[in-house]
């Protein structure tokens, strides 16, 4: 079942916005407001958008419920993996081992207020994003599940 | 002085729409009236200087759980049951 075509050509419109700060607020986690959490449930709010304008057939077709479930694995393997990194490396469990390195997320954090620097925090963004992706594959299977139980997504 | 009758205006919003959520026969309408409640929870959230909360709030209650009522009654029924 789809909406009317104004709704459609909104969600359209709409859904690019809501990926845009959702994949913001993920990204500057370990600086500003927010997180893996909040930004994986904002993408996650974007794809609802999507089912409520096209109908879960739509979607299904596109994605599928398997393309959700591995996005939520994937989150939760990379998470758990960068945390069994750090225990390899000689160090505690979740230990920020790239943090102060100079590689990916490297930098050290500037001393006094600062508008902040995307490129700092160590593993603290990876894990964001790791949380990210997976949140937003379990909000949506949330949906997705439930609207099987209506006849309607069946 | 703008702010504080700002924010006395989200929390009369805010027991508003929680007496409308109870006022409904209709449970359709009390799920838009939650989603209202939700999304003035977020405000005051947010007035109240937890903007990490307000975040989580205004996409968990305001858009999911919204969402997921509807398709909850989509499934049931519409109306409340009489007494």
């Amino acid at each position: 079942m789809s909406m009317s075509k104004i709704v459609r050509a909104a969600a359209d419109i709409i859904f690019v916005f809501i990926l845009t700060f959702g994949f913001y607020i993920v990204a500057h986690g370990h600086l500003t407001p927010g997180g893996g959490f909040q930004g994986g449930a904002v993408i996650a709010t974007g794809f609802v958008l999507l089912i409520a304008a096209y109908g879960s057939r739509a979607l299904l077709d596109r994605f599928g419920k398997e393309w959700f479930r591995s996005s939520e694995a994937l989150g939760l393997l990379v998470f758990i993996g960068t945390a069994f990194v750090a225990l390899f490396l000689g160090a505690t469990f979740f230990a920020n081992w790239l943090a102060n390195g100079g590689l990916i997320f490297g930098e050290a954090v500037a001393f006094g207020p600062n508008p902040g620097d995307l490129n700092t925090g160590g593993v603290i963004p990876i894990m964001n994003i790791a949380v990210g992706i997976e949140v937003l594959g379990a909000l949506s299977l949330i949906v997705l599940y439930m609207l099987s139980g209506t006849e309607e997504g069946a | 002085m703008i702010a504080m009758i700002a924010h006395t205006l989200v929390l009369v919003g805010l027991v508003i729409a929680a007496a409308l959520v109870f006022r409904f026969r209709d449970l359709l309408s009390a799920a838009i009236a939650f989603g209202v409640f939700s999304f003035l929870l977020s405000l005051e959230f947010y007035i109240l200087q937890a903007p990490d909360v307000a975040i989580a709030e205004a996409g968990i209650g305001a858009g999911l759980t919204t969402a997921i009522y509807m398709v909850a009654i989509k499934g049931t029924e519409r109306t409340e049951a009489e007494e």
